[in-house]
């Protein structure tokens, strides 16, 4: 079956070998390969988890797992220890050292770029700044008309040029409205664009030199298969992101691209979407999300 | 012996190549499993025969299930639904030229009442493309707006009624028991005509997909799937094991944001497309 959990898969595995006395490396490797499925079924990147297994094996072999009386509670533990490891330990908190934080988000389309700028902006102005949203894409049906919904459910107010098609110009305004009125946050929601789309990732860069942003945040749909990875690492090489947003984690999804995500690009998941109310918001917690990638 | 360590790595490199077009670990073993069958049955020694070989039988995956839309009655009937930002909109906007430009008359209804703007959205294509839509208030019952599209493309004598669903995430019960009700509206007013339920999925989407189908499914008879964002990086490979598990077939996919970037769905170049 799919989306078996794991101490499932290892314990039936284990079950096989009880009885053999002491298991063999051989064994272990039966056990791996489960880990491996499973992690596959979760969606982890094909290549992080051929990394992540070779690391998982040797920290088991020096654990001497095999003389344990459980070695299917032994085996996922130093899996799921290992995958906190990857994940980070910390909560990734933004960087507000500017005097105006720029944040700029950016990702493929429909990941859920326009609903995190405005529930961050929300989350932001509950703590007390004065954030303001910048509608800068210019090319989606009712983008900015989106946003401007939005912004008035949170009683946050939205930076548009409505007759403006330029995102660069949009982004620069923005941030001269901002010092004239006190605004310390400035976020600006992109358009959805493809990692490969060389014309609309120049557009990002010239918005990211002529704002020069504190954070540039990736937004990434949690139910993402193999190519996070593609995407992730595109991104991250074309921009130098800060961090990641994971939406749409209410669903059932396992969410095995946050390891993919974070394997690649070495990068913080600072918030996690966790639905379509402007509140679901949460910072993001990676020993959670190892939990349920394992199915635990 | 050589010739069987080179088939041994063959196959490896062609069971990672499909899982990582995602189309899940147990579909792609039993992809190689039937391979393995069919190079031993027509006695297969080239590599290039293997990869002939493995397209041929996802190509068969594909088309045995299908992949033609019908749209018979009046009006017929596509009700589009899926998770959130996968393209259901823009899919909507692309099919309704395509049928435009086969001759029919096509009426959008904006079911979408939920999230922001989205009205405005299908509004701007329905402009774009030039049919009529049917809109309602935003907040308003979708199930309202379903019936007014359906008396609309009546009375006006549409060939087609395109109807667009908020996005939602499979899990949240409320949500899937309204989208029943919504297709119950269908049954009941139109049991005449042909009824094409498309779920939306983005190639980029992982195993998720496979309970999105299932629930979806469980909600409204889905007729077959659109594919998105196939201009992308990603294979969207899932197709392959929902078509063998749950004997869904695809019927388009779409290839980019613009009107004309909708594509019939063809089996053999997806497989073509996948190694
Ligand atoms: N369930 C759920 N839905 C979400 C979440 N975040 C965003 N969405 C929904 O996902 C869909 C797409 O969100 P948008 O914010 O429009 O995505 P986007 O990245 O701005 O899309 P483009 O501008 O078209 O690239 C909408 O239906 C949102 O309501 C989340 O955390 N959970
Ligand atoms: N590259 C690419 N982008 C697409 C494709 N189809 C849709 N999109 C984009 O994906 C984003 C989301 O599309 P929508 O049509 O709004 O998706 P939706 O499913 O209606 O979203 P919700 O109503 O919020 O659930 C938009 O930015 C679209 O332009 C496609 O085939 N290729
Ligand atoms: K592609
Ligand atoms: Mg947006
Ligand atoms: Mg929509």
């Amino acid at each position: 079956m799919a989306f078996e959990s794991l101490a499932d898969r290892l314990g039936s595995v284990f079950k096989k070998l009880r009885g053999k006395g002491k298991i063999s490396e051989a064994d272990l490797k039966e056990a791996m390969k489960e880990v491996k499925r499973a992690l596959l079924e979760a969606d982890v990147n094909f290549k992080v988890v051929k990394d992540f297994i070779n690391g998982v094996s040797e920290k088991a072999l020096g654990q001497n797992v095999l003389e344990s009386l459980t070695p299917g509670q032994q085996v996922i533990k130093i899996v799921n220890d290992e995958l906190c490891a990857l994940m980070g330990k910390e909560t990734a908190k933004l960087d507000f050292s500017r005097k105006i934080t720029v944040i700029m988000m950016v990702g493929l389309q429909g990941a859920g770029k326009t609903t995190s700028s405005a529930k961050i902006g929300g989350f932001l102005k509950k703590q007390g700044k004065r954030p303001i949203l910048v509608a800068a894409d210019v090319y989606r049906p009712a983008a900015k008309k989106q946003l401007k919904v939005v912004g008035e459910q949170l009683g946050v107010p939205v930076f548009s040029i409505d007759e403006s098609t330029d995102a660069v110009f949009i982004a620069k305004k923005a941030l001269e409205h901002a010092s004239q009125n006190a605004n310390d946050v400035v976020i600006i929601d992109t358009a959805g664009r493809l990692h490969i789309d060389e014309e609309l990732m120049e557009e990002l860069k010239n918005i990211k030199s002529a704002v020069e942003p504190s954070e540039i945040l990736l937004t990434v749909d949690a139910m993402t298969g193999q190519d996070a990875v593609n995407v992730a690492q595109s991104f991250n090489k074309q921009l130098d992101i800060t961090g990641v947003v994971l939406t749409k984690l209410d669903g059932d999804t396992r969410g095995g691209a946050a390891l993919s995500v974070k394997a690649v690009t070495g990068k913080p998941i600072k918030f996690a979407g966790m639905g379509e109310k402007l509140t679901d918001l949460e910072p993001f917690h990676p020993d959670r999300m190892a939990s349920r990638i394992l199915g635990m | 012996k050589v010739f069987k360590k080179i088939d041994d790595d063959l196959y490896d490199e062609l069971e990672e190549a499909l899982i990582m077009a995602d189309a899940g670990v147990e579909t792609s073993m039993y992809i190689i499993d039937e391979l393995k069958k069919k190079v031993k049955e027509n006695h297969l020694t080239e590599a290039d025969e293997v990869r002939g070989a493995i397209k041929e039988i996802i190509a068969d995956i594909l088309s045995e299930n299908d992949n033609e839309v019908k749209l018979s009655g009046s009006p017929a009937v596509v009700m589009v639904i899926g998770v959130n930002g996968v393209g259901k909109t823009t899919s909507i906007g692309k099919m309704a030229s395509l049928f435009k430009s086969e001759g029919k008359k096509v009426i959008l209804g904006a079911g979408d009442t939920f999230r922001a703007a989205a009205v405005d959205q299908l509004q701007v294509w329905a402009e774009r493309v030039g049919v009529d839509i049917i809109k309602h208030q935003e907040g308003a019952d979708p199930g309202a707006v379903m019936f007014d599209s359906i008396s609309a493309a009546k009375a006006r004598g549409a060939d087609v009624l395109i109807f667009d669903t908020a996005g939602r995430l499979h899990n949240k019960k409320n949500l899937m028991d309204e989208l029943k009700k919504i297709y119950k509206i269908i049954e009941r007013e139109l049991p005449n005509s042909s009824k094409e339920v498309l779920l939306v999925l983005d190639a980029t989407t992982g195993q998720n997909a496979l309970s999105q189908a299932k629930l979806f499914g469980e909600a409204a008879d889905i007729t077959g799937i659109v594919l998105t964002k196939l201009d992308g990086t990603a294979k969207g490979g899932i197709v392959i094991a929902i078509g063998h598990e749950q004997k869904i077939g695809v019927k388009f996919i779409g290839v980019g944001e613009g009107v004309d970037d909708l594509q019939k769905f063809n089996a053999q170049d997806f497989a073509d497309a996948l190694f």
